[in-house]
């Protein structure tokens, strides 16, 4: 008979080691208990889940299939209430009996809950599983005080989470600074700055005497008797191991359930993994000494005994996005023969320190700027001699080279799947042609002139072969301007020049190409909100005629169709045109709206006028479409007006210009069958509140929208995606996508200066963006008045056979 | 080249500065350019899928002026027809026609042999 193996605990560390030990044997019956009804999820990421950057599905580490694969018996939702060690059974709540050859603790642990009065108030919460972030999403939202309890790595991220989610909030926390066992005081008082610019109030030094209230806390009273008000409150002050099953077993237990480095109990039957496990004094709240522990433990039981669990180097990062912090190892600077290496820069926010004993790394704490905590890591694990690198210590290593082995990649593999370009054609450039830069590689091949996501490869190919590889210098907008787009808009600002030609003349070659000439179209015309010289010459086609060119040299009409509502009368004209026109193809687009296909330049004006439509700007780097669902005025489901809201904000900012072409979605519940959350701009409803979700994609790669904020009204929702449409139309560089430009930049910088910006912030961007729109107007109305010969075919004014008569 | 072989074409205001435009000679469509300082004339059709230059931005190419066709970006150079982006394609090139103004017309001078199916 197989040998049993149950194992107590569905968590990280417990299935982890699971993993492990189906890759030494499969000689064991396994059978999991786990007391939460999920399957393994990753525990750490549940404040990301808070803070609305993932999802639940994103953080299943193991999925059923993979219980089912290995033959493992998943029992979730069973909690275990005793352990017989003697008749080696365990006993679930509902008095089931399993027994057992080896068993496997992975109890995990416990919040600790301080014995605060009225902590049994309803309103009082922990955040420790899946189903706590669950209830805390559900009641966070707009006017929701919340108040976090502790201010270490979860109390900070839970407060971070509800603050996204709307609820002000305010993080109360025992000791003089935050997160004082992983920081030094001058690291938490740099932290809590940061903590503080994100809008969350930070009380440090406070004890919590009573949670005041009725049944519901509505608030918390203080030692030094202050209290503030807060109807939502989240423990997050410690947590203890859960130790209980070990004390039935009779196993030493101290603090933690007692294992040797080899994760045995004192009963040879019975093991121990995670956070219930104590371990040479030491316990364990993080994640990675668990992985570690489950290393070694798998080798033991399944008869390899031999690899040990020596502790582990404690290490911390917090994941709050734009509040870097990392810290690691010992920071005790009191010691004989210890010395800490500083660096302090308040205006950055930045704080380094590295505390050495005998040149050894000790410990090291990094506030604002963590991007060298893997070099640091290694050194702690090594116990490197430092001695040589003491210039060195603080300032970064040179960067490493790309990561990927372009070696490897053999001469017939595609690097540029657009163009159809080979490793072993760019190497025969290369060399042929000496080619050095980027751009020359680009004129020579094609490769990397598609979609662009092979310009790495590219790069590394050119460093790797060419013998005077230069890097691009600073990405110029082209040879013709050489300047970065960031500066272009600074110049055209401060020189108030308003039209391309005087950009050109000065800051070009003057005459300018089709990659400069439209982006500096834009640029004009976004800074002088619209009151720009307007010079069609430096126009793409599609924006001198205000329609798509298509692959024989007609064009395509898509009539604005607000929020994809029609009527029968529109329809019909719609249909009467496309007859009398002969369109060659009539096709419903997928951002709700017809496209008329095969229709010649000189007709477009009279199309305009009979369509009596005004421009879907479908050919252009603007403002696309709102797509709507149905949403609460016919759908069952619906719960805010979708298509009232989709249409007003696409009446909101029709007929602008983006960096590149935005396409908005609004829906009227989260089933968001309008899909929203892969649009540039999404808004979606919800039973009293909006979320407004920005940078979203569904092209050639597939983005979910980061969420920007979530508001009460329908107006304020609006008003959130016009603070970011305009907040892009300033920063964004030309043709350049939301999705590109969110993440450049990071969601929590463009939180911080839109919906979250200051007031005047706020106001001025709206104040441009409604200037700009007043000056806009729909381009179609050109068919009254065109500009010369702009659709015209020219006729000469004689023709060969007069002259030869 | 004889006098006869000059077309007079449409009054210079028609084609706008640093703009092109087409006109049908004969089976021949002419893209013509007005460049500020002159008028070029070529073929009014790309070598890689035919797109028309006409409709295409007037472009800095090194020390030649080009214009980008609205298609796929190919470069032809508006004095000598030549592709100048991408390089090395082997594309033919383009024709060009010679063009001057005379009492504020364009006129367009077209080698018949051109124009042999002319209607």
């Amino acid at each position: 008979m197989r040998e049993r193996l149950v194992v107590i605990g569905n968590g990280m560390a417990s299935v982890a080691c699971v993993e492990q030990i189906l890759k030494y044997s499969t000689k064991f019956d396994i059978t999991i208990f786990g007391d939460e009804t999920h399957v393994n999820y990753n525990r750490i990421l549940l404040s990301s889940v808070l803070a609305g950057e993932k999802e639940f599905e994103d953080i299943i580490l193991n999925d059923i299939d993979w219980y089912r694969h290995n033959g493992i018996t998943a029992r979730l939702g069973v909690r275990i209430v005793n352990v017989d060690a003697a008749a080696r059974t365990v006993t679930d709540a509902d008095g089931g009996v399993t027994p057992y050859d080896k068993l496997l603790l992975a109890t995990g642990s416990s919040p600790f809950i301080p014995p605060i009065e009225g902590v049994a108030k309803s309103g009082v919460f922990v955040f420790r599983t899946m189903d706590d972030a669950r209830r805390l999403i559900e009641l966070a939202g707009l006017g929701v005080k919340a108040a976090v309890i502790g201010g270490g790595l979860l109390g900070l991220e839970a407060a971070r989470g509800l603050q996204v989610q709307g609820c002000e909030v305010t993080v109360v926390h025992l000791a003089p600074t935050l997160m004082e066992r992983q920081l030094d005081s001058t690291g938490g008082l740099y932290l809590q700055r940061k903590i503080e610019a994100l809008g969350v109030r930070v009380l440090c030094d406070k004890s919590t005497a009573a949670l005041i209230g009725g049944s519901h806390v509505e608030g918390l009273r203080f030692s030094d008797e202050t209290t503030i008000e807060t109807n939502l409150v989240v423990i997050a002050a410690g947590i203890k191991p859960n130790v209980d099953l070990g004390i039935k077993a009779e196993l030493t237990v101290r603090r933690g359930i007692v294992v040797n480095d080899f994760l045995e109990t004192s009963d040879p039957h019975i093991f121990a993994v995670g956070e219930c496990t104590e371990h040479n004094g030491q316990i364990f709240g993080l994640v990675a000494p668990l992985l570690e522990q489950g290393k070694a433990l798998a080798a033991t039981i399944t008869g390899n005994r031999g690899q040990q669990f020596s502790g582990s180097v404690p290490a911390a990062k917090l994941k709050i996005a734009g509040v870097d912090v990392f810290s690691a190892g010992n920071f005790d600077e009191s010691a004989p023969g210890v010395e800490a290496v500083r660096l302090e820069d308040p205006s950055l926010g930045v704080y380094k320190k590295l505390v050495l004993k005998n040149g050894r790394l000790e410990g090291v704490i990094l506030v604002g700027e963590t991007g060298d905590d893997h070099r640091y890591m290694e050194w702690l694990r090594s116990s490197k001699d430092l001695t040589s690198q003491r210039r060195h210590l603080l300032t970064p290593p040179p960067p490493p080279d790309g990561g990927f082995d372009v070696a490897q990649l053999a001469d017939s593999e595609t690097v540029c799947g657009c163009m159809g370009v080979t490793k072993g054609t760019i190497i025969e450039a290369i060399h042929a042609h000496g080619l050095s830069t980027l751009g020359q590689l680009k004129d020579r091949t094609r490769a990397s002139t598609g979609c662009g996501s092979c310009t790495v490869l590219c790069q590394s190919l050119l460093r790797a072969v060419a013998p005077e590889f230069q890097e691009d210098r600073v990405k110029v907008l082209c040879d013709c301007v050489p300047f970065p787009q960031e500066k272009l808009r600074e110049i055209v600002r401060s020189q108030r020049l308003k039209t391309v030609q005087e950009v050109l003349d000065v800051y070009g070659n003057s005459i300018g190409c089709e990659i400069c000439k439209p982006a500096i179209s834009y640029i004009v015309d976004m800074v002088w909100c619209g009151e720009h010289g307007e010079d069609r010459s430096a126009r793409f086609i599609n924006d001198r005629v205000h329609a798509n060119i298509q692959k024989d040299g007609t064009f395509s009409v898509v009539p604005r169709m607000r929020g994809g509502v029609t009527s029968p009368a529109e329809l019909r004209r719609i249909a009467d045109v496309a007859e009398k026109f002969k369109v060659r193809m009539v096709k419903v687009t997928g951002s709700q709206r017809i496209d008329l296909l095969g229709v010649n330049k000189e007709d477009l004006p009279k199309i305009w006028e009979e369509l009596g439509m005004p421009s879907g700007q479908a050919y252009t780097k603007g403002v696309r479409m709102v797509k709507t669902c149905v949403g609460s005025e016919f759908c069952r489901y619906g719960v805010q007006d979708s298509t009232k809201v989709g249409i007003e904000l696409e009446s909101r900012l029709e007929n602008l210009y983006t960096p590149h072409k935005t396409k908005m979605g609004v829906v009227g519940c989260p089933r968001n069958c309008a899909e929203a959350t892969v649009k540039d701009i999404g808004l979606v409803g919800q039973e009293g509140s909006w979320q407004v979700v920005v940078g979203g994609a569904a092209g050639k790669g597939v983005r979910k929208a980061d969420l920007l904020i979530t508001v009460e009204t329908s107006e304020q929702a609006l008003e959130g995606a016009e603070l970011f449409f305009q907040y892009y139309r300033e920063n964004a560089n030309y043709l350049e996508r939301t999705y590109d430009f969110v993440e450049r930049l990071g969601i929590e910088k463009v939180r911080r200066e839109t919906a979250y910006a200051p007031e005047e912030v706020r106001e001025g961007l709206l104040d441009r963006l409604h200037k700009s729109k007043a000056r806009s107007s729909d381009a179609w109305l050109e068919r009254r008045s065109p500009r010369t010969t702009q659709f015209v075919k020219i006729q000469p004014m004689e023709t060969m056979r007069e002259e030869r008569s | 080249m004889g006098p006869g072989e000059w077309i007079r074409i449409t009054p210079v205001e028609n084609v706008p500065l640093r703009e092109g435009r087409s006109v049908q000679i004969g089976e021949v469509s002419v893209a013509i350019f007005n460049l500020g300082d002159r008028f070029v004339a070529l073929e009014n059709r790309c070598p890689h899928r035919g797109g028309p230059l006409a409709d295409g931005i007037v472009s800095s190419a090194g020390e030649a002026v080009a214009v980008t066709c609205p298609l796929h970006n190919w470069r032809v150079c508006v004095a000598s027809g030549r592709v100048l982006k991408p390089a090395n394609e082997g594309a033919c090139r383009v024709r060009t026609f010679e063009v001057k103004v005379e009492e504020g017309v364009v006129l367009l001078s077209v080698r018949p042999e051109l124009v042999e199916a002319s209607a």
